[in-house]
């Protein structure tokens, strides 16, 4: 592209030499050409003006009319014009690279999330109902993040029976303690306390715990899911299977 | 350059070495202007040193008075100097695993000579945070972020997110209770995040009929934690963050920052 840089060029904006716009090599193709051999081709990539534009224009309608009459029967052999014009073919490459730039952007920012991730299930069965006593069971806060409660009286469904509560704090997301002696579930990090059921009484958090998805297994132990979540604020905690009654 | 040399009439040892050794190609080389004892030399040990460029061969008086601008900035150079000398050095002991890290930080202090290298990187850290601070407070009270010098401004406010970014990602590397659940509350902010955090403003707009865009495993908390929670990926890539890519990124944009001093017309003087 060298020879195409002079700026003295603007030959874009005449007609007669706008069509040797889309000759690429004028010396060889083009031994008549009115101009000298040695001068540029005229660039007009990158040139936005309407001149610029208009003499495109004109140098494509040119091109077309003279190859009007060898297009049925495909091209004149003496037909030295390209297929492909000087700025088509920038554009073509430009946009080329633009989109292989886009994929491999994208690419990049698609390898950030893996497709296999090495964290505990989100759904588990946890065994039968007759293994869990009442009140809170931590056998499962460790690996799985829940705490099994087995109530005899529901706050909500006033039925016997268990729910999951996530171990997830409703303030910052830390992992509260459970404390036997005081009955309640509280927060190192800022302070949160939740009674047994899972209402926030003390401290920053502003809404209940969260309760998991329990239901029986068709073996009759008792499958938890995590990613199915019920809240109180919300009314949820209503719905079937976020209590497991039995 | 083509100076002659003057050469004393009498010439000891010391000054023949000194003569010869100044007079290599490889001295030449390196030192391409006499020594700077005339303003045209001045301006070339500026000028053809890659390092020095960046700096205005001339400041103002007003540039080397503490009382204007308290050093902040180079103070901050300074430090950065210094946390990467150190962090490259704790770089030959840690390794970023759930299994390991901790146990890494405790041997940095008990098992390596000269126990106080991640004190001084943790110290560093913090006191770097405390001079970015000041120097912005400094810029803004002296009124230099006005033009031609707001460009400047907005790259320093990058930097000192950066900065912040340090300071939250290397936080995490000890990987002590503190650590854990500061990164869990720090990045728990990433799920508000408008549109790309799955309990964002606009997050559930983008969906796809019944299937949310954005949930809980693909949005931006996932991906600066690589996980759903603070676990060996979030551990492993804010190490990559704190060790590669953020102080990369912060290098260059000081490289910048000094050149655009410089360009707008170096250090702003008092009115």
């Amino acid at each position: 592209m060298a020879e195409d840089t002079n700026p003295e060029d603007s030959t874009a904006q005449t007609g007669p030499e706008g069509t040797a716009a889309p000759a690429p090599a004028p010396q060889a193709a083009r031994p008549a050409a009115p101009r000298p051999p040695t001068a540029p081709a005229p660039n007009l990539a990158g040139k936005t003006t309407t001149a610029a534009s208009a003499g495109g224009a004109a140098a494509r309608a040119v091109t077309a009319g003279a190859t009007k009459p060898a297009v049925a029967s495909g091209r004149d052999p003496d037909d030295a014009s390209p297929l492909l014009t000087r700025r088509a073919w920038m554009g073509l490459a430009w946009g080329a690279f633009s989109a292989a730039s886009a994929a491999a952007l994208a690419a990049t920012g698609r390898f950030m999330f893996p497709n296999v991730l090495n964290e505990p299930p989100q759904q588990f069965v946890i065994g039968f109902p007759n293994e869990y006593g009442m009140g809170v069971d931590e056998r499962w806060k460790e690996r799985f993040g829940v705490w099994i409660v087995r109530t005899p009286d529901d706050m909500v469904t006033h039925a016997s029976g268990f729910y999951a509560l996530k171990v997830t704090c409703t303030h910052l997301g830390c992992t509260p303690n459970y404390l036997s002696a005081e009955a309640k579930f509280k927060c190192p990090c800022h302070g949160s306390g939740f009674r047994l059921t899972g209402i926030n009484f003390e401290g920053p958090a502003p809404r209940p715990l969260e309760r998991a998805r329990i239901v029986l297994a068709d073996d009759g132990q008792i499958l938890v899911d995590k990613a199915r979540k019920f809240q109180y604020e919300l009314g949820q905690w209503m719905d079937p299977e976020a209590f497991l009654a039995i | 350059m083509a100076e002659t040399k003057t050469v004393a009439p009498k010439e000891g040892l010391g000054t023949r070495v000194w003569n010869w050794l100044t007079e290599t190609q490889v001295w030449t080389s390196i030192f391409r202007h006499n020594r700077p004892d005339s303003d045209r030399n001045r301006v070339l040990v500026m000028l053809s040193n890659v390092f020095l460029h960046l700096h205005p061969v001339r400041i103002r008086k007003s540039g080397v008075k503490l009382r204007y601008t308290w050093c902040m900035g180079g103070l901050s150079f300074f430090l950065f100097l210094v946390l990467t000398f150190t962090g490259l050095l704790l770089m030959f002991y840690y390794r970023p695993t759930l299994e390991y890290a901790y146990s890494d930080i405790v041997g940095l202090r008990e098992h390596v000579p000269l126990g106080i290298m991640r004190e001084m990187h943790r110290w560093g850290a913090h006191a770097m945070v405390i001079t970015v601070w000041l120097h912005m407070f400094r810029v803004f009270m002296t009124g230099s972020y006005k033009p031609p010098r707001e460009f400047n401004w907005s790259i320093g406010v990058i930097m000192l997110v950066l900065t912040l970014l340090l300071s939250f990602t290397g936080y995490l590397l000890p990987w002590d209770q503190l650590a854990i659940w500061a990164i869990t509350v720090g990045s728990n902010m990433a799920r508000a995040t408008p549109f790309l955090g799955y309990e964002g403003p606009g997050a559930a707009l983008l969906r796809l009929g019944d299937v949310p865009l954005i949930h809980a495993y693909d949005d931006a908390r996932f991906a600066l934690l690589g996980g759903s929670f603070v676990g060996e990926g979030a551990l492993l890539r804010f190490y990559v963050l704190h060790c590669v890519g953020l102080p990369l990124a912060i290098a260059v944009l000081m490289a910048v920052h000094f050149w655009r001093v410089r360009k707008d017309g170096g250090i702003s003087g008092p009115l």
